[in-house]
């Protein structure tokens, strides 16, 4: 194992605990983007480019995506339901 | 009582740890080693399948019929979050489905980025589909570079163009449908032609994008369904999202 992927793994470490440990579910899923980029470049370094390009596109982009537009969904619906309480 | 469970679950956990830990003694060190199969696939790609990608030659070829059932694992999920969601939908009364006219917007800055990279990545995502069988990619990817396209739409606020997206779920209902069923015609093709499901039965020598036989034509099919399936979801996810803004 070279110096750089020994680097990127244990940042892979930090950022993985960081997901784990934020409440935010936005921020969440900010982090496990940041979270997928790094696992895309670990496959890049240790020769997997079909595994990291499928890692950077539905990790970093299509997850996100998704995990943004429910959790907008599910905001939305608290605020009326609050509304319509009032 | 609390105690007790404490006590049995340490135990477990001690026994999983133990279990995993002598599991890992008798692995390769981190980067070496190969397997049989591995060494196998890599000599026989080239001469046999003239494709230059062996994980392509491998999902799509050597075991094409693994990639069919994930396939139809996607699709499946696809169809359980259409059914959800559009159940959903009626339940929204008719004065909730007024669309706003101009959603929330980002910055002017990303606006212009997201629109400047729509072009760039669906090129970039039918290029990897195209050369799934010489370099790496495939369908898979290509399909999921496509949806990020349109998730550069999205990032840039054109509602405009969402909508038409959002009308258009039946069409990608229909891609979706059809690279599903593209590769299965590719494995009836091989029973039919060679008398094995999933057998290569076209020429794998033709030069240029077409070499590896069924390779690049499974790759289109997939790229078709993968970037129909993932559309699908984030068209009924932003109809959603569409239903409840109101001006």
């Amino acid at each position: 194992m070279n110096a750089f992927l020994a680097f990127v793994l244990t940042l892979v470490g930090v950022v993985g605990l960081l997901v784990v440990l934020t409440n935010d579910p936005v921020r969440q899923t900010v982090l496990g983007g940041v979270l997928s980029l790094l696992l895309a470049v670990v496959f890049f370094a240790v020769q997997a480019p079909d595994v990291a390009l499928s890692e950077l596109a539905i990790g970093t982009v299509a997850v996100p995506l998704m995990l943004l537009l429910a959790i907008g969904k599910i905001r939305e619906h608290r605020a009326r339901e609050e509304e319509m309480r009032e | 009582m609390r105690r007790g469970r404490l006590i049995v679950g340490g135990l477990g956990v001690l026994l999983v740890v133990a279990a995993f830990a002598w599991a890992c003694t008798g692995l390769h060190a981190f980067g070496h080693g190969t397997t049989r199969y591995g060494e196998m696939v890599a000599r026989a790609t080239v001469p046999q399948r003239a494709a230059t990608n062996a994980v392509a030659a491998v999902t799509f070829d050597f075991r094409g019929v693994d990639t069919l059932g994930e396939e139809f694992i996607l699709f499946i999920a696809v169809i359980g979050v259409s059914i959800l969601l559009r159940s959903l939908r009626s339940e929204t009364s008719e004065e909730e489905t007024h669309i706003a006219a101009a959603g929330p917007r980002g910055s002017e800055f990303s606006r212009w980025l997201a629109a400047g990279l729509v072009g760039p990545v669906a090129v970039l995502a039918a290029y990897i589909v195209a050369h799934g069988a010489l370099t790496p990619g495939g369908g898979f990817q290509g399909g999921a570079i496509l949806m990020a396209a349109v998730a550069a739409i999205f990032v840039g606020g054109e509602y405009v163009v969402l909508l038409t997206i959002r009308t258009s779920a039946t069409w990608l209902d229909i891609a979706d449908a059809l690279g599903a069923a593209g590769l299965v015609v590719l494995g009836f093709g091989g029973l039919i032609a060679a008398g094995t499901f999933f057998q290569n039965f076209i020429d794998k020598r033709t030069s240029g994008l077409l070499t590896g036989g069924i390779i690049p034509l499974a790759n289109i099919a997939v790229g078709l369904e993968v970037a129909g399936a993932l559309l699908t979801v984030v068209a009924e996810l932003l109809d959603q999202r569409l239903l409840s803004t109101r001006t």
